[in-house]
């Protein structure tokens, strides 16, 4: 035990951060395989939904070619994979982790608020990447691949989808006493969210007022930039070039950032970090 | 809140606690406290609960802003500053918890990815003695073990300070021991410690100074001798006349006593004699214990279960908090790490 002879190693603060929360997160990833009932939520449900989904009905509409399906495959793997694996599964680990007391310690030490609430999303978003990549090869092996006119899009879409998934979440916890108690808690949020999220067409056909107000849902500018990035697909079914697909993006993008800031805003008011019991 | 490391040497105390305030809403649970611990040193804070301790401590430990006066921590503001200071300080809080589906390893490698400067984790689960249990889960651990993991993580990152509130509560008393062995070698090694505990022994055994607390405030401190030394030695017996029948006396039939402050000066200090036992408290145990033994020769008195004996800092300890009315602030008042700061 050194007082002032050793010298703390230099790192910048984003390496030390990222080394903080790499370390969360392998901890996290741990506890995720060990826990049976999570790691089923997280990975074999989305799949089996789709899947299931695929088989009986008609993804993209009835008489789409086998791009459009796939496509929509691709847009309703990603829908369940924020809601399943990203909502659900990291509101219980908020909850488990808070009501463990393990987020009281975590205050004590060198971690910033931000990077303990960072660190439980990274395997979630990494089994939903996993997922979609999955899922991409999937297609691509058995149906027609969609044309990839944009990926850069898709990545948005992602990323923006797990940013606002997450912060509800975050607030989510807050509003939940115990693990189990998040089944009842996440539901009204899932069920706002999922009926809007416009995976089960193509764009385009439904519009009208619901679709115009569906829009402006947390999830349906996930699922928007997703036909934009894979197939070029625009809200109203016009098939657009790359160049085309960057200022269709721009309403998405900013409905995706007006939830962020909701998010962000639910999860300052909610979130707590003491336990509930 | 720049993440500048405090490497440069810093000479003044480890923590220094002026007048500072916590309030929860309309309860003051810290009311103007100072308190200063030099490099080194290990300070005990002692108190009923309630006292405020587990408050104080928080605002060292930089997990919430003072409502008043001014706390630093090697010569930083620990709330304000807190990237600075915290990779120098350890916290072992009263009850932080785990993840219970990690091993002790897991858990430990965890806090360890945490840390600007960690000690080999093997290195510290060997000093808490729970090596052999590395590969357990959290969950099948006992109570004592689950604390020692506590005191293991809280030295995992070198610090300079140590804050440990009450450390060994639920350890049986060779985990007790053990404990006190660490402690003992962390301070050998310059680490400076600020703890709390209920235990009397733990702090006349550990401790360079103690602070008493009652009600938010400090009510004496100093070293242990210093806290026994302002406390009278007690007399104690029960008369009996040469016959061996019982006596019963007013405190006025006793003799004039040196150390011993008359009834009608200090009511509350003055001998008393209830059910026939007289109980004296003296600040001249020698010189009074000779005269009142002188006193009964004379009278041919028998002074049955005679007890003469220094202050303890037990009895130090009951009266002050008698003297406090300690008993109002057992509320059992909790206190949260985030009590009062926002997500």
């Amino acid at each position: 035990m050194s007082t002032s002879t050793t010298t703390p190693a230099r790192r910048s603060p984003a390496v030390a951060g990222g080394r903080r929360i790499a370390a969360l997160a392998r901890a996290e990833t741990t506890l995720l395989v060990r826990n049976r009932t999570a790691l089923m939520n997280a990975i074999l449900l989305p799949l089996a939904f789709v899947g299931a989904f695929a088989m009986v009905a008609d993804p993209g509409g009835a008489g789409a070619d086998e791009a459009t399906t796939a496509t929509a495959v691709l847009a309703m793997l990603v829908v369940m994979g924020l809601l399943f694996v990203v909502y659900y599964n990291l509101t219980t680990a908020y909850v488990a982790r808070r009501e463990d007391r393990v987020l009281q310690r975590l205050l004590t030490g060198e971690c910033t608020r931000g990077e303990i609430l960072l660190a439980p999303a990274v395997p979630a978003a990494a089994v939903v990447v996993a997922q979609v990549l999955v899922g991409l090869a999937a297609v691509t092996a058995l149906l027609d691949p969609p044309g990839l006119v944009n990926p850069l899009l898709v990545v948005v879409g992602l990323l923006g989808g797990l940013a606002v998934i997450g912060l509800f979440a975050v607030a989510t916890s807050g509003l939940s006493r115990t693990v189990e108690s998040v089944q009842l808690t996440t539901l009204p949020l899932v069920v706002v969210m999922l009926p809007f999220a416009g995976m089960f067409t193509a764009p385009g056909a439904n519009d009208g007022v619901f679709g115009q107000i569906a829009r402006f849902t947390p999830l349906r500018p996930v699922v928007e930039l997703c036909w934009l990035g894979l197939a070029g697909t625009d809200a109203s079914g016009r098939t657009l070039t790359l160049a085309e697909t960057f200022p269709a993006a721009a309403v998405p993008v900013a409905v995706l950032a007006a939830w962020a800031v909701v998010g962000v805003l639910a999860a300052r008011r909610w979130m707590r970090w003491e336990p509930r019991r | 809140m720049t993440p500048e490391p405090t490497d440069r040497p810093y000479a003044g105390p480890v923590v220094s606690v002026r007048e500072a305030r916590r309030r929860y809403g309309a309860f003051e649970a810290v009311r103007g406290v100072d308190l200063e611990v030099g490099r080194g040193e290990l300070v005990a804070l002692l108190g009923t609960n309630g006292a405020g301790k587990t408050s104080l401590v928080e605002l060292v430990e930089g997990l919430a802003p003072a409502d008043g006066g001014q706390v630093r921590v090697l010569g930083r503001d620990p709330y304000r500053e807190r990237r600075a200071v915290v990779p120098h300080v350890g916290v072992m809080l009263q009850n932080a918890g785990f993840s219970a589906d990690l091993t002790v390893a897991e858990t430990a490698r965890m806090w360890a990815g945490t840390l600007t400067r960690p000690r080999p984790a093997g290195e510290v689960l060997d000093a808490v003695g729970l090596s052999h249990r590395a590969q357990v889960r959290v969950v099948s651990l006992s109570g004592g073990e689950r604390r020692r993991l506590d005191l293991a993580l809280a030295v995992l990152g070198r610090p300079d300070l140590l804050v440990l509130d009450e450390p060994t509560t639920g350890l049986d008393p060779e985990s007790r021991q053990a404990t006190w062995r660490l402690v003992r070698g962390l301070l050998d090694d310059g680490v400076t410690v600020l703890l709390t505990t209920h235990y009397l022994a733990e702090a006349e055994e550990l401790a360079d100074r103690i602070a008493i607390m009652d009600a938010g405030r400090v009510v004496r401190s100093g070293t242990v001798a210093d806290v026994v030394a302002a406390e009278p030695a007690r007399i104690e017996f029960v008369p009996h006349d040469a016959g061996g029948a019982p006596l019963v006396l007013t405190p006025d039939d006793l003799p004039v006593l040196a150390g011993v402050p008359s009834t009608g000066h200090a009511p509350d200090r003055g001998p008393t004699a209830e059910r026939g036992r007289v109980r004296l408290r003296t600040e001249r145990l020698q010189e009074d214990l000779t005269t009142v033994l002188l006193w009964a020769r004379e009278r041919g008195l028998r002074l049955h279960e005679l007890e003469a004996r220094p202050a303890s800092l037990e009895q130090a300890f009951l009266a002050l908090a008698e003297a406090g009315g300690a008993p109002d602030h057992q509320t059992g008042r909790t206190t949260h790490v985030t009590e009062g700061t926002a997500a």
